[in-house]
């Protein structure tokens, strides 16, 4: 029997000629990642083994992130922690406020992950890379600490679903559709312990952010991984990052799969999830006119150059609504510079934007943007969860930038084709 | 944890899907003091969680327990909260590891999950794979976890797991 593409990759680096479903294996890790929540437990972890050397100082990268520029002393101490560790096993890929980035736009941008490799990271959300044609999945700071020590991660092989997305995406619809879609048909636990392989003509045609769109939630389906085969797409966009060999691997014709979706791409519209699950999905229409107080533009999920590029299209010469707080956050310092050179900030501003560092801040609640009691935000970002970007009672609506940018104009959730056709 | 060990306490139910921003939420990310996590654990879910329960209790809960972040703040608040263990009807895989890699235990068992009723006391054997619902007397079954997880709770979690490793290469 053949092998899906997640096998494969898990089989190359276990030692092992073939990889099936419910096989544990330990593998050997390509990159593994922490940022300032989840790395402190990791070094406390690390140092209190008494071991002196970590495994490789080229494949451990710290992204202090979360909490940054440090909102508070506390965090402050935890970003440190991440420096004094980085300084004393001269690690490679340390990344400092004004050279980072949110870390799962920042590690393709640096080239840091190529196809083919097997990536672990303490933070739901590594599952991103995927998009990228790598093995990429979500552990915790003890599995973190146990990789800086050993490179090695425990695994389960995942069994995989395949996603088959007919057509091709129309008007405004984007990856992040795509995905709320299929979170909306499967629900949050309907990929659980599973890989979700996206496929058809519609991926094909997909530009790589909105792949990184679609990776990155998998997590929100329950998934260990996403996965798209990489193509000539992925091959323009590793050229010039990538150093390092990068294995293209394919799933088999006669690979198996627990259960294959099939949808028509021209048929999803751009999708809202509403409080409090990412699964609660409605296309656009049903929900417009829905009033909000705070729209975000950013995150792992939505903070990449074309999303900015989006955003600044519909915003171009209009106005926030009065009642609307908008922030947009370029997800890296890269993607930041160019927004710049290209005009898109000036037209953020103009609209009357805040305009932020890099940071995952508003997204988890953090800072940059927090909620207060009874407050509504219509967001970029992942997670709809209760309390999640502020207080217990307020609520979060998830979407695509184009909708963003079209509700942050009129003050409530409006379809981007009523501001502007595409 | 140890294949021999008993746990007995009072139940605490939950719904489906408590996400890791319920069991701790990220505006108390900032420490890694195991005592101040606890003190916040179950706060978006239920804000009086930490006033009535005491040590040994047993949180009860349905399908996809602990999705969300990979943070491990959540099983280690609320290990440090003295909740004896987790019985729910599924575990989000990253919760799952993580538990397994601090020692809390977990139990996934859809038929005890949906039939414990909150305040039950309920005893869980982990060599019969066995919980013993003590109030309404009923009794049932879950697989014990793989070997090669066994040999991880075994050892008192992954790092001890990982030294050990290290030690006998």
């Amino acid at each position: 029997m053949g092998m899906t593409i997640t096998e494969k990759i898990i089989a190359a680096h276990s030692g092992l000629k073939e990889a099936h479903p419910g096989q544990f294996v330990y593998a050997n890790v390509d990159i593994c990642l922490g940022n300032d929540i989840t790395a402190p437990i990791a070094i406390e972890e690390f140092e209190k083994t008494g071991i002196k050397k970590v495994f490789d100082s080229e494949k451990i990268v710290l992204v202090p992130d979360h909490f940054t520029p440090n909102k508070d002393i506390k965090s402050a101490q935890q970003s440190k922690s991440l420096r004094v560790f980085a300084e004393k096993h001269h690690l490679k890929h340390y990344f400092e406020i004004g050279r980072m980035g949110i870390e799962h736009a920042l590690l393709p941008e640096k080239g840091i992950v190529a196809p083919g490799d097997l990536v672990i990271g303490a933070d739901s959300h590594t599952c991103t890379y995927g998009a990228l044609g790598a093995f990429s999945t979500g552990v915790g700071s003890t599995d973190l600490a146990a990789c800086f020590a050993t490179g090695k991660v425990w695994l389960r092989v995942p069994e995989s679903i395949k996603f088959v997305f007919h057509g091709k995406v129309k008007n405004w619809t984007s990856g992040k559709d795509l995905i709320l879609y299929t979170i909306g048909k499967i629900g949050v636990d309907g990929a659980l312990y599973k890989s979700m392989e996206f496929t058809g003509s519609a991926i094909n045609h997909l530009p790589m952010d909105d792949r990184f769109a679609m990776c990155n939630m998998a997590i929100e389906a329950g998934a260990k991984s996403g996965i798209i085969s990489p193509d000539k797409n992925t091959e323009d966009y590793i050229k010039g990052r990538v150093k390092k060999k990068s294995v293209m691997y394919q799933s088999d014709p006669d690979a198996h799969y627990t259960k294959t979706y099939e949808f028509n791409a021209e048929e999803i519209s751009p999708q809202i999830a509403l409080p409090s699950l990412p699964e609660n999905t409605k296309p656009v229409e049903e929900v417009s006119g829905i009033k909000i107080d705070q729209v975000v533009i950013g995150s792992c999920t939505n903070g990449r150059i074309s999303d900015l590029q989006i955003a600044a299209k519909i915003l171009k010469g209009k106005k926030v609504h009065p009642s609307i707080r908008l922030i947009v956050i370029p997800a890296t310092q890269e993607i930041y510079k160019q927004a710049l050179q290209d005009g898109l900030i000036e037209i953020f501003i103009d609209a009357e934007a805040v305009v932020s560092t890099p940071t995952c801040g508003p997204c988890l609640g953090g800072h940059m943007g927090i909620l207060a009691e009874g407050e509504r935000a219509l967001s970029t970002t992942n997670r709809n969860f209760v309390g999640r970007m502020g207080h217990p009672k307020s609520e979060i609506y998830l979407c695509s930038p184009a909708v963003a940018a079209a509700s942050a104009i009129t003050g409530k959730i409006t379809p981007p084709d009523q501001i502007l056709r595409n | 944890m140890t294949n021999e060990d008993m746990i007995k306490g009072k139940c605490w139910k939950f719904g489906n899907n408590i996400n890791t921003d319920e069991i701790i939420p990220a505006r108390y990310l900032n420490t890694t003091d195991t005592k101040e996590l606890a003190s916040h654990c179950m706060e978006d879910a239920d804000p009086n969680f930490m006033k009535k329960t005491k040590a040994g209790d047993i949180i009860v809960a349905g399908d996809n327990f602990g999705c969300g972040s990979s943070r491990e703040h959540a099983p280690i608040a609320i290990k440090a909260a003295g909740i004896s263990c987790v019985i729910a009807k599924s575990f989000a895989r990253i919760f799952f590891r993580n538990a397994i890699n601090i020692g809390l235990p977990i139990f996934e068992c859809p038929g005890a999950a949906e039939q414990i009723q909150e305040g039950d006391e309920v005893e869980v054997t982990l060599m019969n794979g066995e919980i013993l619902n003590h109030t309404s007397k009923k009794r049932f079954k879950f697989e014990p976890f793989p070997q090669e997880m066994q040999e991880i709770i075994q050892a008192g979690g992954l790092m001890n797991f990982v030294k050990k490793k290290m030690a006998a290469v």
